[in-house]
């Protein structure tokens, strides 16, 4: 084995909060040799963010940690500002979640990488400067001599993680710890960054702690893996281990928490239920009333669809594909043009009057389900709401008891529903919405990510739910999603987009299976590796 | 950055001349008029001066008049202080409060952000609640309290200061006006900046330097601090034309010679060019800081140059 | 599993839930400055509108006895002053004053005259403020003498009086009526407008919503005070005209921030969902906007008020206020000011007051905001 680089034991973090002190991390041990990868795997809440933090010295002014955390043989735990100034940036680096927002607004790429190494080995602005063009081209940003000076708000968000990388291996630091580094960022840019930091973890041989949820992701890229829940670390070992043979019931649940299955498709007769042919939504961005630069978004662009009765048709495609845009535009949600049907009806230029007797079958379910619940309203009120449009009828009581079987058939305890959406988990509220949507017994269903806010463990009960209701009442869905697992464990067809055009089509096998373009391809292989 | 310059005046031209006309009209159709005194005037005088400031044209002529005689820097004469014109008067009175309205400025913007700033990085801390405490008195406590109460404690009581005047212009003479005129001002600067810092301290680019090893005198001053002063200068503006034409409150409880008891002056006596002078004087301060504060905007954010 | 379906024996008991107006109420309570602040208030409302039907002098009763006599908690006169004062009331009426007793409440005087003394002339011993009841208790020497007794009569100024010989505490009550009312007024007035204008703006969007906002920007560019002030002195010292005026200015704040709320609510998730579920505009702006764009609104109208109260008093300040011999705490201060050197109490007392109340208001305002705070959240 090789030498130990931090070697961290009884390590605690607290956070004092007016609810009183929350232990996030509960006296854990952990050990980073020399030139290894270390992943550190967890769902929300596990405490192996904030574990790094703690050792760099980061925690938020209501946070403290005890225990010792060793590197090199210093003492990080309590070390003074200066001397800890010494190590971060210099023989510790790290890179965050959040390229948008990591880099300073305010200042050129270039001098924020120059600072590090002007104030760590005392180069010289200008030599600082061509170290930072090497560098720019070491991580592969393209004309390095003229991005130096661009601003990050002139780059995408992988170049802008591309950039966080190149400032963390400007001085040759021992160990990177990359938090979450590809969390924010879509499939295939993903996939880029994660073969950079491994291609240069091979030519310059440092450690890395690599802070994850995604087991995809940890597997290809790590050689050990720690597992952690609640502040607690569960497992450790090789990757080839935990994978294989995982000892703690927390690690076999994640495992297991991949969503399984698949679905069979509908019989080939089964009647067409929304179609959409033609469809085409755009959008103008800016601009205004005196004039100003107007941007024009062609969002979908002349899409076909048709969503036979029973079917899950899964649209894949990364952000900015149009594919939530053509889910909405079918429920004649927002301005768009073209030919939709809905059973024997043409939808197209129904007012809003007309609109609202086809709504109780056409439901939609959001991605977020903090913002897509009312926070006013209690569970039960948000349930029942659409009844007060398509039910009127119904007395107060009725709507309750409504409300109670729809609880029951999510799998909600329906004691909760004088409760209100914050003092429900995220799963929990997703389930809320779903209830909301199917309590007015549809046809068809939009599900817009319905599973990409959530903890795996949480997604996959989600999965099961939506699978059963489908099977329960007959329910065709339309699932928007760019999280490839899911969408081949729901649907039986599947639409890929890019660029608000259809890229590839066909049943679920085909695309897994044997894609035809080159972009589903890329897609396979950055999900599946 | 020159077009950029000449493009924002431009555009202000139209607020200006709306500012005019409006001010303009409101004056004329009110009741009364500069010569109704308690002593009814001759006849005779009365026409001739009616005839002399053109008040027996047509509203629509005279106010065709103002503009051409604007167009060409002339504000007229003055109604009441006869022996003057509006452009006399408020050249011999503005140095007075462009001179009390700078330092006040200087005090409450450098001292306001050097608080806030301050308060911020020992957030929570006892020297935190205090600073704030005092700047919410300040916020609390307009000057037209302020001033009087200063003046009764430093002036009548204490004996330390002068009650007022102008004097030679010197600290003693100046001070409390100055404190008058700024602590008001600086307990907002003090207030939006900490709340500014806070925020940006907490923001994920000031963990990226922290996390790189810089102290944290250049992640504060670098890195935060140019964020943060964002939400100050917008208050800025309308802060400098306020303070630097003069404040009616200060220059009456102090007794001084300043432009901003014109503004009042002239409106009780009905003195129709004095009003307007100082309405103008007041939207050019406010449209040049105004474009200062939009190409301190661009200094501080490269975002906003891209625009 | 804490998510699953649990089996319940009887599912249409229900938990209740905490609304996120019961947690703001419960943080809001919890804040010592802001409950402080909020009873201060009540007993400044109280003392302003109440204390006007209690208080034995009215605003405008002028005592020209006690003219600018500083506050005391003993009743006026002085004992020491009387006797000048009968030797005064008694020489009005040629006659002459032999001795003169007080004791608290009433007095014994012996007056004679040449002649015998007239028993109307006891009416000119009624006339100063100080004595009333004045009564002929005895007559001696064929009426020459006659010894009088009547009673004193007790004065309270505890916070002295002005210069006209007003007393300055009902002054107070009437200036605090006057700032209070303007305050809410004008701060309904602004409400009204804004929300509605805001509302509309920020709901209809486009190209609406581009001109609406166009016009807030060039109002906001206009030097308003001095157009209220060209009002006020033009068109007359009117009460509704103040506030009418103020009102017609504070909305601009109101609007852009009614119109941002609504701007930021129209792209929430659950207002879509509202519409995917078939609910009219007008249900989803009564059910899921205006519950959610309160929360900003309270706490800016409790910003308001002291804003308002302020421009008011500054109004009073510069003599456009409310007319005499109706005053606002602006006024009274403004008259403070002229005299401070003789007549500290005039300045101090109306200040105090302002102050105070502007600070609970203040204090209310923030709590109010970390009660409502959706950053809290």
């Amino acid at each position: 084995m090789a030498e130990t680089l931090l070697d961290i034991r009884g390590l605690n973090v607290r956070f004092s909060t007016p609810a009183g002190d929350v232990h996030a991390v509960k006296g854990i041990d952990l050990q980073v040799s020399k030139g290894e990868t270390l992943a550190i795997v967890g769902e929300s809440g596990s405490g192996k963010s904030q574990t790094m933090m703690a050792i760099m010295g980061l925690l938020a002014s209501n946070g403290r940690a005890e225990g010792s955390a060793k590197f090199q043989g210093e003492e990080m735990i309590g070390l003074p500002l200066g001397k800890l100034n010494k190590i971060r940036g210099a023989k510790i680096t790290m890179i965050f979640q959040e390229p948008m927002t990591s880099l300073d607004p305010l200042y050129k790429i270039g001098k924020q990488l120059a600072e590090p190494m002007m104030r760590h080995r005392g180069l010289s602005a200008k030599a600082a400067r061509e170290r930072a063009i090497e560098l720019l081209k070491l991580v592969k940003i393209p004309d390095p001599e003229r991005r130096v000076d661009s601003y990050p708000y002139e780059m995408s968000g992988g170049q802008r993680q591309r950039v966080m990388i190149a400032m963390a291996l400007a001085n040759d630091p021992e160990l990177l710890i990359a938090d979450e580094p590809t969390t924010a960022l879509d499939v295939t840019i993903q996939a880029q960054i994660l073969e950079l930091l491994a291609e240069l973890k091979q030519r310059i041989g440092l450690a890395i702690v690599f802070i994850s949820h995604d087991l995809g992701i940890v597997r290809r890229f790590s050689d050990r893996v720690a597992v952690m829940r609640t502040g607690e670390v569960v497992e450790t070992g090789t990757v080839a281990d935990i994978f294989a043979n995982p000892q703690h019931p927390y690690t076999q649940m994640l495992l297991a928490a991949e969503p399984t299955g698949r679905k069979e498709p509908p019989a080939d007769n089964a009647p067409v239920l929304l179609e959409g042919r033609d469809v085409d939504v755009r959008f103008t961005m800016g601009g205004g009333f005196m004039g100003g630069k107007k941007l024009d978004i062609h969002a979908v662009d002349h899409v076909d669809i048709r969503l036979k009765e029973g079917q899950t048709i899964g649209i894949v495609g990364e952000s900015g594909s149009g594919k939530s845009t053509l889910g909405r535009a079918l429920l004649r949600l927002n301005h768009g043009t073209g030919a939709i049907r809905f059973g024997t009806d043409d939808i197209s230029e129904a007012s809003r009057q007309e609109m609202r007797r086809h709504r109780r079958q056409m439901q939609l379910v959001f991605q977020d389900p903090f913002g897509s619940l009312s926070p006013r309203m209690t569970a039960g009120q948000i349930v029942t709401e659409g009844l007060l449009v398509h039910e009127p009828q119904l007395s107060k009581k009725d709507r309750d008891l409504r409300a109670i079987k729809a609880f029951m058939e999510v799998g909600l305890d329906p004691a909760t529903r004088n409760r209100y959406p914050h003092e429900f988990s995220g799963g929990q509220r997703q389930r809320i919405a779903i209830a909301r949507a199917i309590i007015l017994k549809p046809q068809v269903v939009v599900l817009d990510e319905p599973t990409s806010a959530l903890d795996r463990s949480v997604q996959k009960q989600i999965v099961e739910l939506l699978r059963d209701l489908q099977a329960k009442h007959g329910l065709s869905y339309l699932f928007i999603s760019h999280d490839l697992a899911v969408v081949r464990a729901l649907s039986d067809y599947i639409v890929v987009m890019k660029g608000g055009k259809i890229v590839e089509e066909g049943s679920t096998d085909q695309i897994f299976d044997a894609p035809r373009e080159s972009y589903t391809r890329e897609l396979m292989a950055a999900a599946f590796g | 950055m020159l077009r950029f310059v000449l493009r924002r005046l431009m555009s202000a031209l139209p607020t200006i001349f709306i500012v005019v006309t409006l001010s303009f009209f409101l004056m004329r159709v009110a009741p009364g008029g500069p010569f109704n005194l308690e002593r009814p005037l001759e006849p005779q005088v009365l026409e001739s001066l009616k005839r002399a400031f053109l008040l027996d044209r047509p509203l629509i002529v005279q106010y065709g008049h103002y503009l051409w005689n604007l167009l060409h820097g002339d504000l007229g004469p003055s109604f009441i202080y006869r022996d003057f014109t509006v452009a006399e008067l408020i050249a011999k009175s503005l140095p007075y409060s462009l001179t009390l309205g700078a330092w006040a400025l200087l005090v409450a913007v450098f001292g306001g952000i050097a608080i806030g700033s301050y308060a911020a990085l020992k957030q929570n801390s006892f020297v935190d609640y205090a600073v704030m405490s005092v700047a919410s008195f300040g916020i609390t406590v307009p000057n037209f309290v302020l001033a009087p109460i200063l003046s009764f404690v430093f002036a009548v009581v204490l004996r330390w200061l002068p009650a007022g005047g102008w004097g030679d212009g010197g600290p003693a003479n100046l001070l409390l006006p100055v404190i008058s005129l700024a602590l008001p001002q600086l307990a907002v600067f003090a207030r939006i900046t900490r709340g500014s810092m806070i925020e940006t301290l907490r923001a994920d680019h000031i963990r990226t330097a922290r996390a790189y090893g810089l102290p944290t005198r250049v992640v504060v001053i670098v890195h935060a601090m140019r964020a943060a002063l964002v939400p100050a200068v917008s208050y800025l503006g309308p802060v400098a034309a306020a303070v630097l034409t003069g404040s009616v409150v200060v220059e009456t409880v102090y007794a001084l010679p300043g432009v901003g008891r014109y503004f009042v002056l002239g409106a009780l006596n009905r003195d129709y060019t004095l009003v307007m002078g100082t309405v103008v004087l007041i939207s050019v301060f406010i449209v040049v800081f105004n474009l200062i504060v939009d190409i301190l905007y661009a200094v501080l954010d490269p975002r906003v140059r891209y625009e | 599993m804490s998510e699953m379906t649990q089996a319940l024996s009887e599912p249409t008991v229900a938990v209740h839930g905490t609304s996120l107006w019961a947690m703001a109420r419960h943080r809001f309570v919890r804040n010592k400055a802001a409950m402080a602040s909020l009873v201060v208030l009540i007993v400044v409302a109280v003392f302003s509108f109440g204390g006007t039907w209690v208080y034995p002098h009215k605003y405008d009763q002028i005592f020209s006895s006690y003219v600018a006599v500083p506050p005391s908690l003993d009743p006026y006169p002085l004992e020491d002053t009387l006797e000048q004062v009968m030797q005064t009331a008694v020489e009005r009426a040629r006659l002459r004053l032999d001795s003169f007793d007080a004791d608290g409440t009433s007095y014994t005087a012996r007056i004679s005259s040449d002649k015998p003394v007239d028993p109307r002339a006891t009416r000119y011993l009624d006339r100063p403020d100080e004595f009333e009841g004045a009564e002929i208790v005895s007559t001696l020497d064929d009426g020459k003498t006659v010894e009088v007794k009547g009673n004193i009569n007790g004065q309270y100024f505890p916070f002295g009086t002005d210069r006209n010989g007003r007393d300055l505490l009902p002054r107070i009550m009437v200036g605090g009526q006057v700032s209070i009312t303007v305050g809410l007024l004008a701060t309904f007035v602004s409400l009204i407008i804004g929300v509605t204008y805001g509302a509309v703006s920020g709901y209809v969007g486009g190209r609406v919503d581009n001109v609406m906002m166009r016009f807030v920007e060039i109002l906001y560019s206009l030097p308003f005070m001095f157009f209220v002030i060209m009002l006020v002195v033009f068109f007359g010292r009117h009460f509704v005209l103040i506030f009418a005026a103020i009102g017609a200015i504070e909305w601009l704040d109101m609007a852009r921030i009614v119109r941002g709320q609504t701007l930021s609510l129209k792209r929430r998730e659950f207002v879509e969902a509202a519409h995917a579920m078939g609910l009219s505009n007008w249900q989803i702006i009564r059910r899921h906007v205006i519950p959610n764009t309160i929360g900003p609104v309270v706490v800016f109208v409790t910003v308001l008020v002291p804003k308002v109260i302020l421009l008011e008093s500054f109004l009073s300040f510069l003599g456009l206020g409310v007319q005499e011999p109706m005053t606002s705490w602006g006024s009274l201060i403004a008259e403070g000011t002229t005299g401070m050197q003789a007549v500290p109490w005039l300045l101090i007392y109306p200040a105090a007051f302002f102050v105070v109340t502007l600070f609970a208001l203040n204090f209310i305002g923030d709590g109010l905001r970390d009660a409502l705070d959706p950053k809290d959240r």
